[in-house]
């Protein structure tokens, strides 16, 4: 299935998407977004780069295995939780950085949870679509 | 003071870490090094032995988990002390003897480490003040052992005796587990020493019979008890200083010191009388029997452990003070003289190469000490006066004489498994090294003095003990009968009790031991009962439902996993469909109330929408077309959240139908052509199990509107969220910050439902299943 309409439009579309994604995890604490949903634009993005130029160059444009992906994610999300117990505070409580970041606020482990979940649901869904399109 | 009780648990554990390591850059040193450890902690403990024994006992407590009462504390008295010593001392001698045993075997060192953690994980059992904390250790000690007996995994006997030791104790520890949380739930705490003040509430308890039987399982198995006897003596199968470590002294007396612990609180009724002293009984004939007709050493031995056990069983059962004082001082006794016989039974089985008593004899020329110290510790398990086993078996027949109930039952058992138990004692210190010569004619080599001296000390040690019992009686086993009694009584040992009955019973044991001993060979000869173990009994019942399980499991399996996606979808409908509907029903009925069915025209148009797409995609026969038509179905859902104010819910939703949509155009291209297979019957059912879950569902929802939600967790959410969870996206707070605990229990689903897809699409040439 080649088609060059879908082949042109996805190299600018494809960064674009990212970006978007992007800025859904990060305004997802405040205004409609958020991890999950940033993740599936993320799989999305290259859902479309794969059904253009095939599985293969879907898989180089990624650089990482998607697997990977939803272990990295996971170990985020975790990590979010296990570093309030350094402080002395039961798992997953929140802490906040005293001073707002530039771009997104106040900055949090919140923040790094979602940052896990973005990651583990584009790796999940990009794993099933990389292995579906797989010949 | 009391941080001392942490340390003598944890350096064994610390010092098992290490062991491996010692042995491969130290090994000339290591072998005297590890015997240190358990001789330091002996006299740590003989350290604080005075003041144990005076009656204030030693506690040490870490919170653990408090919101359930369990903290890892540990509790030093009298009858801990007796245990913990018996730990260390004969710790120190395995430690000495394994080195020379076991030569120039590589594996030295993780023996030695297994052994050292062994020690931690017993002496933590001992010393432990929790019920928690002593479950904890119970296990751990039960896995030492399971990696002790099958330390010779390439034997396929080996792997065999340690599952079935790890099963059968495994098995009762589950039963342990849950006497003690019934225990704690009785009384209200799982602190030993606050436990054992309140055994008269434990006993008037509606749940103190299901407690006990739970305990004495667990109990029962770890001192392999009638009729979970058969694991001991197919545990022989571990190295010699193994089985006189853990399977003759140490280990398999646990048993045994729960029943002596707990005691105070679960003692004393009828129930427990009877199945004590009617289990111990059973133990002790089927033991003492069987010792005597097997021919290899470490089986005679270990079959008389299993006697000895018994012994011990039947005296906690009697619970009066005379029988509590007999068993105190039979245990250690037994220790020492069994941990002597074991020890020499390895050094014959290293020097004249078998252990095989047909064909043993007239050692005691080549290995005279060896010699000494198995004779010395025969004839203490003979109980020859002037031995500590002497002593002993006065007083357990005394104890048995005096007993209230059953008194001349309980005599004539405990006196035939004596009798028994002299021939055993001929069989496994006197025979081989004193008998007639053997033929064909052995030539044993001398061992070397770490291989008798480990053997002869124990030994040694239980002639002074009967040379003087007043000492032994006052520093040791009193305080151990205190603890089990609940209250201290004097104990005054002597050898010389005079002329009474229960010495001249003594004296008629011994003669029909020797009796039985000179007529062994001729009755065994007729004896079907030979080496072979497992024909019947117990052992058989173990291995017919070891070979059942995984046929049943295969077929339960079979039956449940049958491979056809319709037939899952099909049981976790119904599944579904019959736990709420069955809910529903009993609980709050159908709902009455429905709020009048309002809304604009575009909210009509969209739900129409939807249906036509429900429609469609099952009259459809083309899979693009019923693609489509789900597809439509999922935007107009997202619609609906849209038009009720989700937009987080719509956004996610929209993402996932295209995502879906492209998923299956994917897919679609590999499938064959549209066929219809199924018969009208089967459309019929498939129908009616698609409506029933529609229903259901409209039920649930129709019922969650007419009902109101309690406004309070809406509001706290919406005044909570930015305040507390700094964003104003209440449904974004909600998923990352206030119920994160959820959402990455949910994200872990998602990570493993991703393996599972991964491991399905890379399958799918036909590999495997």
């Amino acid at each position: 299935m080649h088609s060059l309409i879908l082949a042109t439009a996805i190299r600018l579309l494809l960064p674009l998407m990212l970006l978007f994604s992007l800025f859904l995890l990060l305004r997802g604490h405040n205004e409609p977004g958020g991890g999950f949903v940033g993740g599936l634009v993320v799989a999305a993005a290259f859902a479309l780069y794969t059904l253009a130029h095939g599985e293969q160059e879907g898989r180089r444009m990624l650089r990482i295995d998607p697997l990977r992906l939803v272990a990295i994610g996971l170990l985020v999300a975790l990590l979010s939780g296990l570093l309030p117990l350094l402080g002395g505070l039961p798992f997953l409580t929140a802490l906040w950085s005293s001073l707002p970041a530039p771009v997104i606020g106040h900055a949090g482990t919140p923040l790094l949870f979602d940052l896990g979940v973005y990651l583990l649901v584009a790796g999940m869904a990009l794993l099933i679509i990389f292995n579906l399109m797989e010949e | 003071m009391n941080d001392m009780l942490i340390a003598i648990v944890l350096s064994g554990f610390l010092a098992a870490l290490a062991a491996p390591a010692l042995y491969h850059f130290f090994p000339r040193w290591a072998g005297r090094l590890c015997p240190l450890l358990p001789l330091a902690l002996f006299a740590c403990l003989l350290t604080v032995a005075g003041q144990v024994s005076a009656g204030t006992p030693l506690i040490f407590s870490l919170p653990w988990i408090p919101s359930l009462g369990i903290s890892f504390s540990l509790y030093l008295d009298g009858l801990g002390l007796l245990f913990a010593l018996l730990v260390t001392g004969i710790g120190f001698l395995v430690f000495l003897y394994t080195p020379a045993y076991m030569g120039n075997d590589v594996r030295l060192g993780r023996l030695t480490g297994w052994l050292l953690a062994f020690m931690a994980a017993m002496l933590g059992t001992t010393l432990a003040g929790n019920l928690i904390t002593l479950f904890v250790f119970w296990e751990l000690t039960g896995i030492c052992s399971y990696m002790l007996i099958g330390f010779d995994h390439e034997q396929e006997e080996a792997r065999r005796a340690a599952l079935q030791a790890i099963l059968v104790t495994g098995i009762g520890g589950l039963a342990l587990l849950a006497g003690f949380i019934l225990l704690g739930n009785i009384s209200g705490t799982m602190e030993l020493a606050e436990l054992l003040g309140g055994g008269d509430i434990v006993r008037a308890h509606p749940l103190y019979l299901p407690a006990l039987m739970l305990v004495l399982a667990g109990a029962f198995t770890k001192s392999a008890q009638f009729p979970y006897h058969f694991w001991l003596p197919s545990a022989m199968a571990a190295p010699t200083p193994v089985s006189a470590y853990l399977h003759s002294a140490t280990m398999v007396k646990l048993g045994i010191y729960l029943l002596a612990r707990l005691s105070p609180v679960l003692g004393g009724t009828e129930a427990w009388f009877f199945c004590l002293t009617l289990t111990g009984g059973m133990t002790l004939l089927l033991g003492a029997g069987l010792a005597i007709v097997r021919n290899d050493l470490k089986q005679i031995l270990a079959w008389s452990t299993v006697a000895a056990l018994g012994t011990l069983t039947l005296l906690l059962g009697l619970g009066s003070p005379l029988a509590a004082t007999a068993a105190m001082l039979f245990l250690p006794v037994h220790a020492l003289y069994k941990s002597a016989l074991f020890l020499s039974a390895g050094a014959v089985d290293h020097g004249a190469g078998t252990r095989d008593i047909s064909r043993l004899g007239g050692l005691a020329r080549s290995m005279p000490w060896v010699a000494a110290a198995a004779g010395l510790a025969a004839l203490s398990m003979a109980g020859m006066p002037p031995l500590a086993g002497f002593i002993a078996k006065e007083l357990l027949y005394e104890a048995n004489v005096q007993t209230q109930v059953w008194s001349t039952a309980v005599t004539a058992i405990a006196v035939l498994g004596s009798v028994l138990t002299v021939t055993a004692a001929l069989l496994a210190g006197y025979l081989p090294f004193f008998g007639k010569r053997a033929d064909p004619p052995l030539h044993p080599h001398p061992v070397d003095a770490r291989l008798w001296l480990p053997a002869l000390l124990p030994a040694l040690a239980g002639l002074l003990i009967g040379l003087f019992p007043g000492y032994f009686g006052r520093w040791l086993v009193a305080p151990a009968v205190a603890s089990i009694l609940g209250n201290p009584i004097p104990v005054e040992l002597a050898l010389w009790h005079g002329i009474n009955p229960v010495l001249w019973l003594s004296l008629a044991t011994l003669a029909s031991g020797l009796c039985i001993f000179a007529l062994r060979s001729p009755l065994t000869a007729r004896l079907p009962i030979r080496e072979r173990d497992g024909v019947w009994g117990a052992e058989r019942l173990y291995n017919v439902l070891l070979d059942l399980l995984p046929r049943f499991s295969s077929a339960v399996t079979n039956r449940l996993q049958s491979g056809r996606l319709r037939y899952y979808l099909m049981t976790v409908v119904g599944v579904t469909v019959s736990l709420l509907a069955y809910t529903l029903i009993n609980t709050s009925g159908l709902p009455s109330n429905l709020p009048r069915p309002d809304g604009g025209l575009h909210e009509w148009l969209t739900a129409f929408v939807i249906l036509a797409g429900a429609l469609m995609a099952t009259v459809t026969s083309s899979r693009l077309a019923a693609v489509a038509a789900l597809g439509t179905v999922g935007y107009g859902v997202a619609l609906i959240y849209i038009l009720f104010g989700a937009p987080d819910l719509a956004m996610t939703q929209f993402c996932i139908e295209t995502l879906s949509i492209i998923l299956f155009v994917l897919v679609l291209h590999k499938l064959p052509r549209f066929t219809q297979f199924s018969s009208p019957l089967s459309r019929l059912r498939d129908l009616l199990v698609a409506l029933s879950i529609g229903g259901i569902m409209m039920l649930l929802v129709l019922l969650a509107i007419s009902q109101p939600l309690p406004p309070h967790l809406k509001n706290w959410f919406l005044e909570q969220s930015l305040p507390a969870g700094h964003g104003r996206n209440v449904v974004n707070v909600i998923l990352v910050d206030f119920r994160a605990l959820d959402t990455l229990g949910e994200i872990t689903v998602l990570a493993v439902a991703a393996l599972g897809v991964y491991g399905l699409l890379k399958n799918r040439d036909g590999k495997g299943t």
